[in-house]
């Protein structure tokens, strides 16, 4: 009687065997750094606005400092986005001829507002709050990246609860004294270890626990 | 000398397996029942009606994940209605079948070998209906890989403290190892049924099933000891699976459920029902089978003597837990105690006192653990018994707990029902294909059951001496 494998199927049991283990590890970690890849965290995603403003000829070479629009910063969970008008504060008389604006006057003249495409964008169920990250030394480009160098904000970081909470695990890696934050170029110094301590003491800087407990972010 | 797997048997006792059969008579009469016996109408009939319950099933999963659990009867003081009631009653099920394949083959029970092949196969099945329901009963169902702990992009980890989460374990573990365990087993009966068939496309799959097993002596081997490493991990994991099951409600402070007999007490309960439910698969299979000579009396009776004493073992628990309700003096104890003899449920108590403790006493006559027919009838009267002790203790102890303005009362709805039923219809589906496609019974090690499979004490001493 005829035998039923042909010898190949040595090599291809032997191969299935060890090529399904490795198959399976490959596609559990192709899973797993997919959920972390930009492809679906937006990372790094310049997204088309209805006016192409740049940050990095208002911030980088105009040298407006950020609480010029963003006026909530300090004081509110919202870092808000500057109306009409402050645009208007200088572009009723600045390019107030430039067809480029002409979504801006379009808007100061119908009373309607611009519709900005949002780039950071957490979950309903995320409460974040600006001020309180501001005023206690966490500085702009910490988190949003060198605005003063994007034409088009994009998202610099994913915003993942992981990313989240490393900084909240460890927040003396970040923190800067205050009048830094709005330092769009601050660095890490080298002695930052003994720096952050110094803050983390100064601004007190609630425990590890706090900051990582679910009604710090999901209330 | 005896074999090393023989029990002591008395004079009366039916034997193991029935006298007259030969190697060749063992196989062949277990493969033809896969590889020669045409599709009867009966077997057609059963699997349609079976497979049309379990599209029931499906379309009412369906209606479940889209309108959500409110579809069920649960409520805000019953949160666990039937879904809980219905996984503990198919994990106590599937226990039987583990208990029958590893834990008799440490105590090298012989006449484990011709019944443990279908109960690891109602195990799987069995744990794959309980296993089911975990899911089922989630809210948002598709989150469920949250249970698991994986380094995912939150940081997150699941809660090692809660018995839910170690039922994620225990019960994937149990499914696991239950499998390895049957295909372990399967593969020398594959690879009978491999070289019992001429078509090319059967001897293939087959084939490929028993991965190239030879029948060598290395083979054989580090299968037996394989096998029996199995069996030794398998021992406890029955154990601890339906006391993980059993903490659920134990670690819980609820009347009625902070209990510390539970876990022996379910497992006992488990392994009641399991036994219930092998002997309504057992008795049909031998008959319309025809394979009496290998499930012959003697595994009915014993089988019905392992209900019987876990039956009392169950009792017992019955009896301490009123016992305790007393004497622990705890008014809320005493309510439920109460409650359960009173109470708007107390029909449904004194249904489980009837089916659970009394009707099983029948069991005491030999002449009903002998007879077939008898024995369905109390083996389904025990499967309706476990099913309603579960839903006493997970439901009745719901209803009214600590603080009555949060009693309630629980009323399972269509979808309850189509669920309990569709998860019986998958059950017996599945049944239906194993018998269909795989040996239901041992072929391998019901072969060292007959007399020419022992190897003659003089023939022993000679190697010896050699």
């Amino acid at each position: 009687m005829a035998q039923i494998f042909h010898r190949s199927t040595n090599l291809i049991a032997r191969f299935s065997v060890f090529f399904g283990l490795v198959l399976a590890a490959l596609a559990l970690g192709g899973v797993l750094e997919l959920a972390r890849a930009p492809y679906l965290t937006n990372q790094n995603v310049v997204r088309a606005q209805p006016i192409q403003f740049s940050h990095k000829h208002h911030v980088g070479d105009d040298g407006i400092d950020c609480r010029y629009c963003h006026t909530g910063v300090e004081t509110s969970a919202t870092a808000g986005i500057p109306p009409t008008k402050t645009c208007m504060n200088c572009h009723s008389v600045l390019f107030n001829n430039v067809g480029y604006l002409e979504p801006v006057r379009e808007s100061f003249r119908t009373d309607k507002s611009i519709e900005w495409v949002r780039v950071h964008r957490l979950a309903d169920f995320v409460y974040f709050n600006h001020s309180i990250h501001v005023n206690k030394g966490i500085g702009c480009s910490s988190c949003h990246g060198q605005i003063n160098q994007m034409p088009l904000v994009f998202q610099a970081s994913n915003l993942q609860m992981q990313w989240c909470l490393d900084c909240h695990r460890n927040p003396q890696a970040a923190l800067r004294p205050r009048d830094q934050v709005f330092n769009m170029d601050w660095k890490a110094p080298a002695n930052q270890a003994e720096l952050g301590k110094k803050l983390a003491a100064e601004y007190k800087i609630p425990s590890t626990e706090l900051l990582t407990s679910c009604s710090t972010c999901h209330r | 000398m005896a074999k090393p797997t023989e029990v002591e048997i008395g004079e009366d006792k039916a034997p193991v397996i029935a006298p007259g059969l030969t190697f060749a008579s063992i196989t062949d009469k277990v493969a033809s029942i896969v590889l020669r016996r045409p599709i009867t109408n009966g077997w057609l009939f059963g699997f349609a009606i079976c497979f049309l319950i379990l599209q029931w099933f499906l379309l009412a999963v369906c209606w479940l994940f889209y309108k959500g659990v409110g579809v069920w009867g649960v409520n805000i003081p019953v949160g666990w209605g039937f879904a809980i009631v219905n996984f503990v009653w198919w994990i106590g099920i599937g226990h039987a079948g583990t208990l029958i394949s590893a834990i008799l083959l440490l105590l090298r029970q012989a006449w484990r070998n011709s019944i443990n092949r279908f109960a690891e196969a109602m195990t799987l099945f069995a744990v794959a209906c309980a296993g089911m329901f975990p899911l089922l009963h989630l809210g948002r169902p598709w989150l469920f890989y949250w249970l698991f702990p994986y380094p995912n992009s939150m940081s997150y980890w699941p809660q090692f403290r809660s018995p839910l989460v170690w039922d994620v374990f225990a019960v994937s573990t149990y499914l696991t190892i239950s499998l390895v365990f049957w295909f372990i087993g399967l593969i020398p009966d594959l690879a009978s049924l491999r070289d019992q068939t001429n078509n090319k496309a059967i001897k293939f799959v087959y084939g490929l099933l028993a991965m190239g097993w030879r029948n060598s002596v290395r083979h054989w081997h580090r299968y037996e000891t394989a096998y029996l490493l199995l069996a030794g991990l398998a021992t406890p994991l029955v154990l601890s699976v339906h006391t993980v099951v059993s903490f659920d409600f134990s670690i819980g402070i609820v009347p009625g459920w902070h209990t510390t007999i539970f876990p022996p007490y379910f497992v006992a309960g488990a392994i009641y029902s399991g036994f219930a439910m092998v002997l309504v698969l057992a008795i049909p299979i031998r008959k319309f089978y025809d394979i009496k000579e290998f499930i012959t009396e003697r595994h009915i009776e014993n089988s019905a003597m392992v209900m019987l004493a876990t039956g009392w073992i169950v009792a017992y628990g019955y009896a301490i837990e009123a016992f305790v309700n007393w004497y622990g003096g705890d008014p809320y104890e005493s309510f439920l105690r109460w409650n359960r003899l009173h109470g708007p449920y107390a029909f449904w108590y004194y249904a489980l006192l009837v089916t659970n403790l009394l009707v099983p006493q029948v069991l005491w006559f030999r002449r009903i653990r002998t007879s077939p027919f008898w024995l369905f009838l109390v083996s389904l009267d025990v499967l309706v018994g476990m099913w309603l002790e579960r839903f006493i203790i997970v439901v009745v102890s719901l209803t009214r707990d600590f603080v009555p303005s949060s009693f309630g009362q629980y009323y399972p709805t269509w979808n309850d029902w189509s669920i309990l039923v569709g998860t019986l219809g998958f059950f017996a589906a599945c049944m239906f294909l194993f018998l269909r496609l795989l040996p239901a019974v041992s072929i391998s090690e019901l072969k060292t059951l007959i007399p020419q499979a022992e190897v003659t004490v003089a023939h022993a001493e000679e190697v010896h001496e050699l």
